[in-house]
């Protein structure tokens, strides 16, 4: 291979970038394919780590393929790697050391990281959860005796949440909203994730403020201020062993906005996943591009299938093809034996149709002020939903706007409305 | 040594579906194809073993109910990324109505 040829760089070796770099190869490219990682370790896959990785003191790493997969299909692995600059007038990457690797397409799959909480700044008792490293370090507190407390129950803090009691540990969750899961989940579905929570012995407390941490006798102490509590009966101080912030993450759009790209909460990107620059791409959690089945509205999703599937397209629009985006969103959470699935964006519903499935599993279709089926989410023991929101998915993709009385009806396959 | 076993009643099963089936410890999925066919594999999907009779049968794929791992269930052939190891699959045929499949 000549390495002075330019060819397809890849800034960022997650799910994403991986997926790219192989979709590159799946679809005939036969010229150079970099992929560029900050950390030490081969691409790895990242749903384990808010959830089985943190089942033993010291978790091990799912790799995405292992080191003779990229060897065989020639993909150039520059692991521990920092990129300190796009020179798009050169159509270059400057690495950290001062190299210049050329590209005649890249790809900015460079994620999300923590949103970072003020008042834990400097904390050696409060962490944060994204990496590998980050899960180990996690993994190797959760002991029995430890009291744990988790800042944001949202989804990563929720399924840390699980972990830690799964570990015996004890585990208080604060959340500065009135319900848990407040921006991704109706109600009633987050009803049902905090009864779990709290019958599985996690201390929930919601419309809790945080004033500010203190530390005394080596372990963290939190002042938090519940102003939703009846008259003073919530906790004004937790003291806890370790702290781990869990409030979302923010898009990693530094390099990209250096180099003069728009950026809107995440890297603008067309339909195709294209920048401003006809020669630069971006997918996964770093983006924001127009969703197609929702009229174009923009959104930047932190999700494992999406950052697979736009790795996917932007492989094949970097090879001069012109697929737009087309797939409808999909997210998935394990908490306990609880699985929850979405389908969609559920805040485009205008109605919402529920449909029971046995032993405590259901499932609620969101439908449009049209009638038209927008979003379906599902909570339920084992996979129970699976199936029926893998199907409303397709409808959704489909426009389909079904009758809600063969929604709600059980006995009603919905294939069978997927034929119609 | 490889024997056939007799797994359920073909009416068990629903055109373009799966049905779990356990036999001497292990698990297998058992399939009716739309052309009314029926194949067996192993029961678990190869990228984290979780049982495949919970997710979608279209046409000649099963799709994983956790993260859409794609196979052709007549050949066991995974279909793409996340699954990369291929389902190993077991010979089946219908006798009066019951479902028989050829395990090892």
């Amino acid at each position: 291979m000549n390495e002075t040829l330019p060819g397809m760089v890849i800034i960022g070796a997650g799910e994403c970038g991986a997926r790219a770099a192989f979709a590159l190869r799946e679809e005939g490219y036969a010229g150079p394919v970099t992929l560029i990682g900050a950390e030490r370790h081969l691409p790895y896959e990242r749903p384990p780590l808010s959830k089985d990785a943190l089942a033993a003191e010291a978790p091990g790493i799912r790799t995405i393929a292992e080191a003779d997969r990229f060897e065989a299909a020639d993909i150039r692995l520059m692991l521990s790697c920092e990129v300190a600059a796009i020179d798009r007038a050169a159509r270059a990457v400057r690495l950290g050391d001062g190299t210049a690797l050329p590209y005649s397409r890249l790809l900015l799959a460079t994620g999300a990281r923590p949103r970072r909480l003020p008042p834990a700044e400097g904390s050696k008792h409060c962490l944060y959860l994204r990496t590998h490293d980050d899960a180990g370090e996690i993994a190797r507190r959760l002991r029995p005796d430890a009291r744990i407390l988790i800042i944001g129950g949202g989804f990563i803090g929720l399924e840390l949440a699980a972990a830690a009691r799964l570990r015996g540990s004890a585990v208080t969750v604060l959340e500065t909203q009135s319900r848990l899961l407040a921006r991704a989940v109706p109600a009633n579905i987050a009803e049902i994730v905090q009864a779990e929570h709290e019958r599985q012995g996690v201390r929930v407390l919601l419309n809790a403020g945080i004033l500010e941490l203190g530390e005394r006798g080596g372990a963290a102490v939190f002042r938090i201020d519940q102003p939703g509590n009846d008259a003073g009966s919530g906790p004004t101080e937790i003291e806890a062993d370790t702290v781990i912030v869990g409030i979302g993450a923010v898009p990693n759009v530094e390099l990209a906005e250096a180099a003069g790209l728009a950026v809107d909460n995440g890297i603008c990107v067309d339909a195709c996943l294209r920048t401003a620059d006809r020669a630069i791409f971006a997918a996964g959690d770093c983006c924001s591009f127009p969703l197609e089945i929702y009229g174009g509205r923009r959104v930047r999703l932190e999700a494992w299938r999406n950052a697979q599937e736009q790795g996917a397209l932007a492989a094949r629009n970097m090879l001069e093809t012109d697929e737009a985006h087309a797939s409808v969103p999909w997210f998935w959470s394990d908490q306990y034996g609880l699985t929850l699935q979405i389908a969609g964006l559920p805040d485009e519903g205008a109605a919402v149709v529920r449909r029971d499935l046995g032993e405590g599993a259901f499932i609620l279709f969101h439908l449009a002020a049209d009638g038209r089926l927008v979003a379906a989410s599902g909570i339920g023991p084992g996979n129970a939903v699976a199936r029926d929101i893998r199907l409303a998915e397709m409808l959704i993709a489909r426009r389909a706007a079904p009758a809600a009385d063969k929604l709600a009806a059980a006995e009603t396959k919905l294939k069978s409305l997927l034929a119609a | 040594m490889a024997e056939w076993v007799e797994a359920c009643a073909a009416e068990d099963i629903d055109e373009e579906d799966v049905v779990r089936f356990d036999h001497a410890g292990r698990t297998y999925a058992i399939y009716r194809s739309p052309d009314d066919e029926f194949f067996v594999t192993d029961g678990l999907c190869t990228h984290e073993k979780v049982h495949l009779a919970d997710g979608l049968v279209m046409d000649d794929i099963i799709e994983c109910p956790k993260h859409n791992g794609r196979f052709n269930y007549k050949t066991g052939e995974a279909k793409g990324a996340p699954v990369c190891v291929n389902l190993k699959t077991y010979p089946a045929r219908v006798e009066d109505g019951r479902v028989m499949v050829e395990l090892d």
